[in-house]
């Protein structure tokens, strides 16, 4: 399942951060963050129009991404 | 002959994650004595400080942008990066590199903590915000830290008063060793969860209390509505706080202007001081009130964590425009002037973002533009009821700022047409945990911004004012010239020419003269239309209305609204344009910009002219 698929509240587990283009300086950005096989993550809120960006958990810090960045993370229901 | 040398000056670069409190760590450790500039070529900024030891040994502090990586994704992370690696070619390698770690957000804080010790530099690595680590039931077993990093690890707390005595007693001495290199392809993150487990008890991930806020500031009706509530406060704090303060600088530079002209004979000199020099620069001051409050409620808005959740709300609308969700603050800064407005895009890392939002700025109707309108609207639109409810004048007034929302807008679009697809643009926008503003960064912060903004008054600004006044002075008339002196001059030649140019959209002579003094700031145009049509009343008040009936009676209601159009996209400052080109860096961008907004201007002053003389 695709971080950006996540619903509000459920907690999961990154598994993976796909590369989209060759390089993806996005996907390495994600990475670097600490979108890594193994944080746990959750949605904390969705922006007001067309619930995009999203308000993602990663550990201890909150980050906003848009849907489209949030499409790169592979996560799996904890 | 003394025998004892002193050891030389140490440098330590401040380096650390954005929002880690790394600036106040800086405020802390050097006080006042602090240069604010920009890297060559870059619009980085670039902060230096000092401070002595107790030991008596001079410290250089260079104050880094904040990093996530030293893989640089903006110019800000570039300049950290590459002065980390000895590479930067303005910048000496540090002799330490201080890093700064959120306490409550380690685990994010220690990849890169990680990263910098491979380059195998001496570094000591503070503990920011301890005591709010400490409240949050967050323990940090230091020396463990210590030990299985290889180098210091000291707690600091910046915004308290002794908050760093623990970081100078470890730079006091000698410089740590180098920390022993760990494997060049080690999992960074694999190794700072092993450290939080081994050195760090967090008993929960976000605060209950940053919780709860934002369950109401990040909610989709209530949280924009408390963003409406916090513009409108803003702009009308900017408003109306700043009305005395103005005033008071008004009336000081009228006192100024008076005593120079009642002590020196009356003649060139004088009037140069008075009309040139004081009356130019003073015309500018007088926006440093707003400027002033403006800054104050974005620093506050900025160091307490809200900027960040508005451009979380805004962002999606903005991406529609073709702007990013940091946009935001410049834009609503460039409503009192454009000035701080271009300044604060330095939020925005993405240099095309960045580029957009600064051509944008000077769209948003500036405080200086409302003596300009307040005059025609006054003289030119009736002050009747319309629909039952709205003033005519008052949906005049309206129109005017919605005017400068569209353009902006239709730049945006265009802006993003030219620009291409080229690469998606992040957003990737950390939400910090909510602090309470220090009220020592705060001043610090201001008395910045000030400080940029006055130099500009007490240079650029004032060269221009010299050049405007020897135009509208020389040549001086015969003594048998009846008609008002600024016709003989460089200005009324410059603008009879510009007469030919602007008789399509409706301009007469007078306006074109009237528009030279207004380069300087665009209320002045208003000063320039008196003196063209010889308006000398007592008072200001009484010039105004003066010259309202004046006009009212010599233009047409289409020569009227044509020149309104004009001023709400015309470059009509020299100062924003000053700025665009300080901002950017690029000559060829401002020319660009100014003849982009020169057409735009023009464009909608033709169609305004045409359509309203088809209409009467």
């Amino acid at each position: 399942m695709q971080l950006s698929e996540l619903t509000l509240g459920t907690r999961a587990t990154v598994v993976d951060v796909s590369n989209l283009t060759e390089p993806d300086p996005i996907a390495m950005r994600l990475r670097d963050l600490g979108f890594v096989a193994g944080e746990p993550v959750s949605l904390v809120a969705h922006g007001p129009f067309g619930a995009d960006p999203m308000l993602v958990q990663i550990g201890f810090t909150r980050f906003a991404l848009r849907r489209s960045e949030a499409a790169r993370v592979e996560v799996a229901h904890v | 002959m003394s025998e004892i040398a002193l050891p030389l000056p140490l440098s330590i670069a401040l380096v650390g994650n954005p929002n880690c409190g790394k600036t106040a760590l800086f405020n802390r450790l050097t006080g006042s004595r602090q240069k604010v500039a920009n890297y060559a070529g870059v619009t980085v900024e670039r902060k230096e400080g000092q401070m002595e030891l107790p030991s008596g040994r001079k410290v250089r502090v260079l104050d880094l942008p904040g990093a996530y990586s030293l893989n640089a994704t903006s110019p800000d992370e570039a300049v950290t990066r590459d002065v980390c690696l000895g590479q930067h070619p303005d910048e000496t390698l540090p002799d330490l590199l201080l890093c700064v770690a959120d306490a409550t957000n380690l685990r994010l804080h220690l990849r890169f903590v990680l990263e910098l010790k491979r380059l195998g530099r001496p570094m000591v690595l503070a503990l920011n915000m301890a005591d709010a680590a400490r409240k949050r039931g967050i323990i940090i077993d230091a020396k463990i830290l210590e030990q299985e990093l290889g180098f210091p690890v000291v707690e600091t707390i910046a915004v308290r008063h002794e908050g760093a005595a623990a970081l100078i007693a470890a730079l006091d001495g000698h410089l740590p060793e180098i920390p022993p290199a760990s494997a060049a392809d080690a999992d960074l993150h694999a190794e700072a969860r092993l450290l939080i487990a081994h050195a760090v008890h967090m008993p929960d991930p976000t605060s209950p209390l940053d919780a709860t806020i934002d369950r109401w500031v990040l909610h989709p009706v209530a949280g924009l509505a408390i963003l409406a509530a916090i513009m409108l406060f803003v702009f009308q704090a900017v408003y109306a706080w700043a009305g005395p303060f103005q005033d008071g600088i008004e009336s000081g530079i009228g006192w100024v202007g008076a005593q120079v002209a009642a002590n020196l004979p009356a003649g060139m000199l004088s009037s140069l001081l008075v009309d040139g020099i004081i009356a130019g620069t003073g015309g500018v001051l007088v926006f440093l009130p707003q400027i002033l409050i403006l800054f104050f409620f974005i620093l506050v808005l900025e160091e307490s964590g809200y900027l960040p959740r508005a451009a979380f709300l805004l962002d999606r609308f903005m991406v529609g425009a073709g702007l990013s969700g940091r946009a935001f603050i410049p834009m609503l800064s460039s409503f009192a002037c454009a000035i701080p407005g271009i300044m604060a895009t330095r939020s925005i890392p993405d240099p095309r973002d960045r580029l957009l939002t600064i051509l944008v700025a000077p769209l948003m109707t500036c405080s200086a533009r409302l003596p300009v309108y307040a005059l025609l609207i006054g003289a030119f639109i009736p002050s009747q009821t319309v629909a039952g409810v709205f003033n005519l004048q008052g949906l005049v007034l309206f129109a005017l700022y919605m005017a400068g929302i569209v353009g902006a807008l239709l730049v945006a679009l265009i802006g993003r047409r030219f620009g291409g697809k080229l690469a998606e643009h992040a957003l990737l926008l950390e939400i910090p945990a909510w602090r309470l503003p220090n009220p020592r960064d705060l001043f610090i912060g201001l008395r910045e911004r000030a400080m940029i903004f006055l130099r500009r008054a007490g240079t650029l600004i004032l060269a221009l004012s010299v050049l405007l006044w020897v135009l509208s002075t020389f040549p001086t008339p015969p003594a048998d010239w009846t008609r008002p002196a600024i016709e003989y001059s460089f200005a009324g030649h410059i603008g009879r020419a510009l007469a030919v140019i602007f008789e399509p959209i409706g301009f007469n002579w007078q306006i074109c003269v009237a528009l030279i003094p207004g380069l300087a700031a665009r209320e002045v145009a208003v000063s320039g239309l008196a003196s063209v049509y010889a308006i000398a009343a007592e008072g200001e008040g009484a010039t105004e209305m003066a010259l309202g009936s004046a006009l009212a009676a010599q233009w047409s209601l289409a020569t009227a609204l044509s020149l309104l159009a004009w001023y709400v996209f015309a470059p009509q400052c020299l100062a924003t344009l000053a700025v665009i080109r300080r901002e950017t860096g690029s000559l060829k961008i401002t020319l660009w910009a100014t003849a982009m907004l020169t057409g735009m201007a023009y464009a909608a002053s033709l169609l305004v002219y045409r359509l309203t003389l088809l209409l009467t």
